[in-house]
């Protein structure tokens, strides 16, 4: 089970990122986290939130360049070094990860991951016991 | 024309003018073309004959997104849409919505449109959830006043579910309707009862071989306001050789290559923005809008390009971002010889215009 993402694309121009996040309040979406991810011309924000569907309309037709993704969320429980053996474990079974964040959400870390050979992850997260999260 | 603003060179008395058009022009002083009563009527006729050649009818219903000003494209089409008999709606330039409105409320079945023009409505039509094909009757664009490569047609087409024909004409010659492409969409029969076409060199201004690119120069044979003689165009076009298969006579204008006048010297190389815009059009990634500036930086020559980004884009995915703008970059050098700088924009990030695109911003320090 994968969570859906927005994938937000974004000029490097002040003010474009609070109309993104202004527009989603607007529409009554809730925020669960973001990351900004930028180099010397543009940026890209991605978000989850509580209602991807409606955030992608709203964005669309706000004008934004948005696209929907497929990640991966895993529940991380309180164990040190639980982040790292996560990893490993992605590592070892031979999936590439395009890219990666973490968060605190409910008391919990989460860790959020976007890779291209999904079944494999699937495989891969039921197989080492891990817990995917309910956002 | 310049020299003798405004009215220097009609060869008819004013009070037998019924009507004059102003071009600003992208390059100085303002022109003026003076019209009398039959100078209206033939252009008119010519523009009239062209839509009737591309399949309008009386039944159909003609929509004309061109500003009504001083710009020809609004009343050109206008009264040759009325003399052919069709129902017109004069909407005019800009306010996208209200035009969408009219397409499914008046069963619009032809527009007159700039190429830009047509990106944007299909851009509101998808935000605003209708469907071209499903929901309007169109079925005929007429696309000029900007040159556009056969993907941009091509994709106008497909996005809009229609045919488009190019149109070409200029104020100095009436305005839209000195040459169209019939439905064979290839090449513009250029009405030789109105005009003597000579295809020239710029530079030495000697008639190139036939089939050669070279300026496009005009004469009128039945202007009674403000006749022509041996005008340059500064349009670079060639003739395409061999009859074509619609049995029309009149001789066929390829696709015009640029202008004389809008080409851009950068570091000695001569490039034309339609060659940047037929290389963008090959991207489904991208959106048709698209801005070259021109800078001075440590004393050299450079070129930016921004470009729009479609809603096919995955923004999602950085490698493939980067790849996108690499790959842009070396086609670009490989057509223009020039290495330009490639900036990925969101879609609506280049300001629209209502009237015909900007396409360069030459901000390079001059000498
Ligand atoms: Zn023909």
């Amino acid at each position: 089970m994968t969570v859906q993402q927005i994938s937000v694309f974004l000029e490097n121009k002040s003010g474009s990122l609070a109309k993104v996040f202004r527009t989603l309040s607007d529409a009554g979406i809730q925020l669960i986290t973001s990351t900004l991810a930028d180099t010397a011309d543009y940026g890209v924000c991605r978000i989850l939130c509580d209602n991807p569907e409606k955030a992608y309309s709203v964005l669309s037709k706000e004008g934004f360049s948005v696209t929907k993704t497929e990640v991966f969320a895993i529940v991380l429980d309180d164990r040190p070094g639980r982040a790292a053996d996560a990893i490993a474990c992605f590592a070892e079974g031979g999936i590439s990860i395009s890219y990666l964040y973490s968060f605190l959400y409910e008391g919990k870390g989460v860790l959020v991951f976007r890779t291209s050979e999904m079944e494999k992850a699937v495989a891969l997260i039921a197989a080492n016991g891990l817990v995917e999260a309910k956002l | 024309m310049r020299d003798t603003y405004p009215f220097g060179i009609a060869s008819i008395p004013l009070d037998q003018c019924v009507r004059l058009h102003s071009s600003s022009g992208t390059t100085g002083n303002p022109t003026v073309v003076l019209h009398s009563a039959k100078d209206l009527h033939e252009w008119a006729n010519a523009l009239a004959r062209s839509l009737w050649m591309v399949g309008c009818r009386p039944e159909d219903v003609f929509q004309n997104t061109s500003g009504y000003g001083m710009f020809t494209g609004g009343l050109g089409f206008q009264y040759a849409a009325e003399m052919l008999g069709m129902l017109t709606v004069p909407a005019g330039a800009g306010n996208t919505l209200r035009q969408l409105k009219f397409f499914t409320d008046f069963g619009t079945t032809v527009v007159h449109a700039i190429p830009s023009y047509a990106a944007r409505l299909y851009e509101v039509m998808c935000q605003q959830g209708i469907d071209p094909r499903r929901d309007t009757k169109l079925k005929i664009m007429a696309i000029g006043a900007e040159p556009h490569s056969e993907d941009t047609r091509k994709r106008i087409e497909e996005m809009l579910g229609l045919k488009a024909y190019n149109s070409f004409g200029m104020s100095e010659m009436c305005g839209p309707g000195v040459a169209f492409e019939c439905k064979e969409q290839n090449g513009m029969h250029i009405w030789e009862d109105y005009y003597i076409v000579e295809i020239v060199d710029p530079d030495t201004l000697e008639p190139v071989p036939e089939g050669e690119v070279g300026e496009l120069v005009l004469t009128t044979l039945n202007r009674e306001a403000m006749p022509l003689l041996r005008y340059r165009t500064r349009d670079l076009t060639r003739i395409l050789p061999g009859k074509c298969p619609c049995g029309r006579e009149h001789k066929r204008l390829d696709r015009m290559k640029g202008r004389s006048d809008d080409m851009i010297i950068l570091k000695g190389v001569n490039i034309f923005p339609i060659q940047i815009e037929t290389i963008l059009a090959q991207y489904k990634d991208l959106a048709s809008d698209f801005l070259i500036t021109l800078n001075t930086v440590e004393d050299n020559d450079d070129m930016t390009v921004e470009v729009e980004l479609s809603e096919l884009a995955n923004v999602d995915d950085y490698a493939y971002l980067q790849n996108l703008s690499k790959d842009i970059t070396r086609k670009l050098r490989d057509e223009i010889l020039v290495t330009p700088k490639v900036k990925l924009l969101p879609k609506g990030a280049l300001p629209r215009s209502e009237g015909k695109a900007v396409r360069v911003k030459d901000l390079r320090k001059k000498y």
